[in-house]
């Protein structure tokens, strides 16, 4: 009986979590409409999120890209199908690889430093400050900071898709010696711009989405202290990154299973 | 921005005039993670007059903090009334009560100043959220806050660069950047050398005067307090037990308000947290 009443007590507790965010996604929402004037905030964002990002997916990319060429080309070459290196290449990563490794990577450099980051400004009162200087907190601080994550995700995954496929092709063409205007051309063909690029598009703004709210949620409601901002940033890195193969699933599902 | 408070101030002031703040019968438990509510208020009455300093007093963790952040609407009271400038706090939507907040400065015990910009930054933080002036007129404007708490040479230092004292200053000048009519000081003076704590009790006297300011300080230090303060509230246990001018309370007859002002160990007074007594607990093992 006991055991019974502490699980509902969970279940209602991870219930009202899920209403307190969703309230909270309504409310940096509605500041969304004030950052118009005042685009330097966003900007500055912008940089922290995006362009300190940079790094670990170029450097992912490219190596995700090269993993590809070298796995796909010896599949490929048993049954004579090399030339469609650049294919498999393309396809994997723009439709999956890039979208998914990218959104992973994001939720782990920058997810987990947005949560800390707000959830170290809630422990040392800066929010509550904030509030008595009648500045609202959420639309001031986090929604700029979710504009920010939203614009930069799709475009990470942009970045980390065109340098997977140039890293496939550095191992395919030169390396392997696989023929270079087989290599584009058969892309070329193959990759459909609505099938392929826009889905893989969709999933990564979707995905931007999901793991900006989950971090700046996890930083707001961060139990101020230091170690309730860090298990914070665990649940964010954690929780984040099911998401992303969560929603990758259902989206692939709708998009490529009929 | 600023003059339409003076304008709206003039007109409403009927229903209480000399009365800034009007707290009755304030009851208010904190939610503690076992589920069982902290009672920290048990009707509490308080009026704070305008133009006043009034010191709220009281052993560490009365719930002097939590009684400013009720008359600041960060918290809800339980039951009981808090009325700020005619208004009722825990009533007010959010725009009401972001407005009265804009007259309002309060000083928090931690500094709670903005880890990622300057001084100067913090405080200009408030002049550029809710004023629209120009560039030279903000940078005069914190200047002259920044110097009248000592601090105009450290506008370029981040906060992490700051003693604790010099961020609580810089915190008051930000409190009364936006000039309220009303500034909540949460333990001004503590870590503060005897010359800044003389500036600073200077400060806080002269702002009430030249600003028409209303001063609510909450602090440990009697001595200091009691030379600035108008009128004093001691609290004690969720009570007010003990509340005149600082003559009044230095003749005090009760054996409660003696031992806090005159600072005794012992006496009615309790030192320790609530908590079951020491020896059961240590043969309880
Ligand atoms: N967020 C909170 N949740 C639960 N209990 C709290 C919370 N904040 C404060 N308390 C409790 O409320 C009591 C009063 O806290 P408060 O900070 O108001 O005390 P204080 O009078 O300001 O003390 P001090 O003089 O040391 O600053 C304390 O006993 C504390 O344990
Ligand atoms: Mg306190």
């Amino acid at each position: 009986m006991e055991r019974i009443q502490q699980l509902l007590l969970q279940l209602f507790s991870v219930f009202r979590r899920l209403g307190r965010g969703q309230l909270f996604l309504l409310h940096l929402l509605g500041g969304m409409a004030s950052l118009i004037t005042r685009p330097g905030l966003v900007v500055r964002q912008l940089y922290s999120v995006g362009v300190h990002s940079l790094v670990i997916i170029v450097v992912s990319g490219i190596f995700v890209g090269m993993v590809l060429g070298l796995q796909g080309y010896n599949t490929l070459v048993d049954f004579g199908a090399e030339e469609s290196l650049g294919v498999l290449v393309a396809l994997s990563l723009v439709r999956e690889l890039g979208p998914v490794v990218a959104a992973l990577l994001y939720a782990g450099r920058a997810g987990s430093a947005l949560t800390a980051e707000i959830g170290l400004m809630k422990a040392t009162e800066q929010l509550s400050g904030m509030e008595m200087m009648a500045v609202d907190p959420v639309r001031r601080i986090v929604s700029p900071r979710f504009l920010a994550g939203f614009i930069s995700m799709p475009l990470l995954a942009a970045i980390f898709t065109v340098l997977g496929v140039f890293g496939g092709y550095f191992v395919a063409v030169p390396l392997l010696g696989v023929d270079d205007g087989a290599f584009w051309s058969q892309m070329q063909a193959r990759v459909d711009f609505y099938d392929d690029i826009l889905n893989g598009i969709i999933k990564s703004v979707v995905f931007g989405f999901v793991v900006t709210w989950i971090a700046l949620f996890e930083g707001y409601d961060a139990t101020p202290t230091s170690e309730g901002v860090s298990r914070a940033t665990t649940r964010t890195v954690v929780h984040a990154s099911l998401a992303v193969l969560g929603f990758d699933f259902i989206l692939t599902a709708l998009m490529f299973g009929a | 921005m600023q003059k339409p408070y003076r304008q709206r101030r003039g007109q409403k002031r009927r229903r209480a005039p000399d009365l800034l703040v009007r707290i009755r019968n304030l009851e208010f438990s904190h939610e503690s993670r076992s589920g069982e509510p902290l009672r920290l208020f048990y009707g509490i009455n308080l009026d704070i007059h305008r133009g006043k300093i009034v010191a709220i007093m009281g052993p560490s963790g009365t719930g002097k903090t939590t009684l400013l952040r009720l008359i600041g609407g960060q918290l809800h009271p339980g039951s009981g009334t808090i009325q700020v400038d005619g208004e009722d706090v825990p009533t007010l939507d959010n725009k009401s009560l972001y407005s009265l907040r804009k007259r309002m400065g309060m000083l928090f015990q931690s500094g709670a100043l903005l880890t990622d910009m300057t001084v100067f930054e913090n405080v200009a933080f408030p002049l550029r959220e809710h004023t629209t002036l120009p560039e030279s007129m903000v940078r005069d404007m914190v200047l002259m806050k920044l110097h009248a708490v000592g601090l105009r040479g450290a506008r370029d230092l981040m906060p992490s660069e700051l003693s604790g004292g010099m961020a609580r200053r810089v915190a008051l000048a930000r409190a009364i950047a936006l000039d309220p009519m009303m500034v909540m000081y949460d333990e001004p003076f503590t870590g503060q050398d005897p010359i800044s704590m003389g500036v600073l009790m200077k400060l806080i006297g002269e702002l009430n005067r030249t600003l028409r300011l209303t001063s609510i300080i909450v602090s440990h230090d009697v001595e200091e307090t009691m030379a600035i303060a108008d009128y004093v509230y001691l609290l004690s246990e969720g009570r007010v037990v003990g509340r005149g001018t600082p003559q009044q309370l230095q003749q005090d007859g009760s054996a409660w308000v003696r031992q806090f002002v005159e600072g005794e160990p012992d006496g009615p007074v309790p030192f320790h947290y609530p908590a079951q007594p020491f020896t059961e607990e240590l043969l309880g093992e």
